[in-house]
């Protein structure tokens, strides 16, 4: 999209006049300035991803869009977690954060806060193997794509 | 040399060929007025409520193609527009305007007058435009000109800080513009053009279903060449009529709630739709589920995201209606391929006897002022040359079925939007843009309350409109709804105290008239005729429980029609 202020309230209002979900959207500035690129998860049926498809090509700031689920394509996602961490649950953590290609970033003598970098799914997967009540705040970034391969935006 | 944004501004719409400006001074916008002032060229038409300066432009833009122009100040400047900007998104019109903002440097603080105006209009309109640096002013007011104007056209709102209005920057106006963002499709995709004409021939049973996409894209000649190249049926949407001549013999009548029955008839046994800018709207196709069961469905537009939104179709087609349907004449005529003569020739058979039921033929004998006799009159009278704005309800409809067009940009009426206080400020910009033209204007007595005020913008301007009032002392179409899914419960519909619009329109400086008895109808309409450079207010005393038939009811297929 255009790198222009408001462009980010056209797609969320988009999103919400129609009526659309959005699971998740994220924005940043690209390799060009005057761009930036969002990547928006949303669901529906086939005909409702059309129209989304349709009605997101046809705001002005739009410059590409691309379904990347049609194709190969790479998600990633951050996610900060913080637990509470004492006694026997410290090394429990720990190596859940290995297994999960987690890392923890800060610590204190009651809490772990652990980040994790990986699709959705898995994201959701750690955090559904942590007790709930041992959770003490979770921040996650939103999906961000990319298509696998050689193949860009630009192509 | 160096301009100020207010100067800039005035230029840029001179160069855009801009003749009329609609608009309401304030705080914001004076250094707009002031450079207003100091030049002949763009001519700013005072209104008498912001509403009536957004109706005005987008009357002027439908009745010439053109985009319209509206100038209001911040805060209560802009939310009023916003009625009209809303309207005319709905209907796809070109349309410019631009608000007053306060300082940059106030925005955000509840400074006075101050709204966010782009947040306002951001799902109403085309695209906006929030202007920080004068040196982008000229750019993007060709940009905003070119996007109302060109694929699927709409309003574009500018937002103008007062500060920008008074700062300086060289003035250049682009002449091209290109938007990597943004690059309608115009022609259409040849091959599926040729399926498209291919299923056309092989129709037993076809139509011509075509919109106010036709008259946006200017396509009624073509419409028209195709058509009779075929000798198919053409119906058209309330956007639509004009756009193929209402008094050909091939044609239809409108189609959806308030259709003919032999239009939705016809559409509902068709075999070959053939959907022309036109977007499926539910008051067209009645309940989905039961629409046009047995057809393959053409449809050509302009904006995918019309395409399938309602009714998945077979064969979509993206780009403007001339393009197209050039294509398609060319086709068919290179072609050795014709349609089937005898399966047609039984297609007008069935057709004719639709035609039979005389679906709008109306009680004569009632001793009462019929409307539908109004609007017979208004189209005999006016040789069905005028251009007929509308406000919304029962009038709107009647003047739908009942006046005859024959050319595109003479019907003017909020469709999408269905806004009340329409008719008169339209009637304004059409008047404008067509001096010596009748403009009549079709209302009711609630819907000319809503911008009645527009009487003194008339007369100010000696714009000699004919308001034609069918006043049945009802919000009718309300009571209609009421009479037949309410039991007759006419909560709120009875329009009470009403003004005298003799008296009223006597007042503003015009002609009054009021007309009681079924036999003054045809001379009154007359008399008002020959009043060439007046405003004359047309009192109809109608009958007040008068009907829309046919009608389609809430949840019905297009053959379930209630009729008279
Ligand atoms: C009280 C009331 C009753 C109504 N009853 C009826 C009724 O009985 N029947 C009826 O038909 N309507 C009725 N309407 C109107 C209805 O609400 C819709 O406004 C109307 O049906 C839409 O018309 P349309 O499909 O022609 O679309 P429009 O709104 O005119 O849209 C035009 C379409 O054409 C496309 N287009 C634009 N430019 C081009 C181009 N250059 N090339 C190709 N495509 C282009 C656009 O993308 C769009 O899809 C009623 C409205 C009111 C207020
Ligand atoms: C601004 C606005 N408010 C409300 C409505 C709902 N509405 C549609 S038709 C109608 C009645 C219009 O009455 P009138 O102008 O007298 O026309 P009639 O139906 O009697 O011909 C109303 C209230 C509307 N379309 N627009
Ligand atoms: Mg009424």
């Amino acid at each position: 999209m255009e790198n222009e202020a408001g462009a980010l309230s056209r797609v969320a209002g988009l999103f919400s006049a129609r009526g659309y979900n959005i699971e998740s959207l994220t924005v940043a500035p690209t390799e060009d300035p005057s761009l930036s690129r969002m990547t928006v998860v949303t669901s529906g049926s086939e005909e409702i991803i059309e129209q989304i498809t349709k009605q997101l090509n046809k705001l002005i700031d739009v410059v590409k869009l691309v379904n990347l689920s049609e194709d190969e394509h790479i998600e990633r996602e951050m996610a900060l977690i913080k637990v509470k961490a004492v006694g026997e649950a410290r090394e429990e953590y720990k190596r859940l954060a290995d297994i999960f290609n987690g890392r923890i970033i800060d610590v204190t003598e009651a809490s772990y806060t652990i980040e994790l970098t990986d699709s959705g799914d898995r994201i959701v997967e750690f955090i559904a193997a942590i007790n709930a009540d041992q959770i003490i705040e979770i921040v996650r970034s939103g999906v961000s794509g990319i298509a696998r391969g050689e193949k860009s935006l630009h192509s | 040399m160096e301009l100020t944004g207010a100067e800039i501004l005035v230029r840029s719409l001179k160069e855009e060929g801009v003749k009329h400006l609609f608009g309401y001074p304030g705080g914001a916008v004076l250094h707009i007025y002031d450079a207003l002032y100091q030049q002949e060229d763009v001519k700013h038409v005072l209104v008498r409520h912001e509403q009536a300066a957004t109706h005005a432009a987008d009357g002027y833009a439908r009745s010439t193609g053109k985009a319209g122009v509206a100038l209001v100040t911040s805060g209560p400047g802009a939310t009023n527009a916003v009625t009209g900007i809303a309207t005319a998104y709905m209907d796809s019109i070109p349309m410019v305007v631009i608000t007053g903002q306060v300082f940059t440097n106030m925005i955000g603080n509840d400074a006075f007058q101050e709204v966010d105006s782009i947040g306002i209009t951001r799902p109403c309109v085309k695209h906006n435009f929030l202007v920080k640096d004068v040196a982008d002013l000229a750019e993007t007011i060709k940009k905003a000109f070119y996007i109302a104007t060109t694929g699927r056209p709409g309003p574009v709102v500018i937002d103008l800080p007062k500060d920008v209005t008074a700062a300086k920057a060289e003035f250049n106006y682009p002449k091209e513009i290109s938007m990597r963002s943004y690059n309608p499709v115009v022609e259409g995709h040849i091959g599926q053009i040729k399926r498209a004409v291919t299923m056309m021939l092989s129709a037993r049973r076809p139509i011509f279903y075509t919109g106010g996409g036709v008259v946006l894209g200017r396509g009624a000649a073509e419409l028209t060449e195709l058509a009779q190249q075929l000798n198919y049926p053409v119906t058209n949407t309330l956007m639509g009529l004009g756009a193929y001549p209402a008094t050909d013999k091939q044609f239809l009548g409108m189609l959806g709630m308030h259709g003919t029955y032999e239009a939705n008839m016809t559409m509902h046994h068709c075999d070959v739709l053939i959907a022309i800018g036109a977007r499926f709207d539910d008051r067209v196709t009645g309940n989905i589920e039961k629409f046009c069961p047995h057809a393959k469905i053409i449809h050509v537009d302009i904006d995918p995201s019309s395409i399938s939104k309602n009714v998945k179709v077979d064969v979509p087609i993206v780009g403007s209606v001339t393009n197209v349907l050039q294509e398609m004449i060319a086709m068919l005529k290179e072609g050795d391929k014709k349609p089937d003569e005898q399966a047609i020739g039984d297609w007008w058979k069935q057709i004719t006897e639709w035609r039979g039921a005389d679906c709008l033929k109306y009680d004569t004998e009632s001793g009462k002022v019929k409307p539908q006799q109004v609007i017979e009159a208004l189209y005999r009278e006016t040789n069905g040359d005028a251009y007929v704005t509308s406000d919304v309800g029962q009038h709107q409809m009647w003047a739908a079925q009942y006046y005859k067009f024959d050319k595109p940009y003479r019907w003017i009426n909020s469709g999408g939007l269905g806004t009340m206080g329409f008719g008169l400020p339209a009637a304004m910009g059409v008047q404008f843009a067509h001096p010596d033209a009748t403009v009549a204007c079709v209302t009711g007595e609630g819907s000319i309350q809503m911008c009645i005020q527009e009487l003194s913008t008339c007369l100010q301007y000696s714009l000699p409109i004919k308001i034609v009032a069918l006043n049945n002392r009802y919000l009718g179409m309300v009571r209609q709804w009421q009479e037949f899914f309410y039991d007759g419960r006419y909560a709120m519909s009875y329009m009470d105290a009403l003004p005298d619009f003799v008296k009223l329109a006597e007042s503003y400086g015009h002609v009054g008239m009021r007309i009681e008895n079924p036999a003054d109808v045809d001379g009154a309409m007359e008399e008002a005729m020959k009043l060439k450079d007046r405003l004359v207010f047309m009192d109809f005393v109608t009958d007040s429980e008068e009907n829309v038939y046919p009608m389609i009811p809430a949840g019905a297929g297009l053959n379930e029609m209630i009729l008279v």
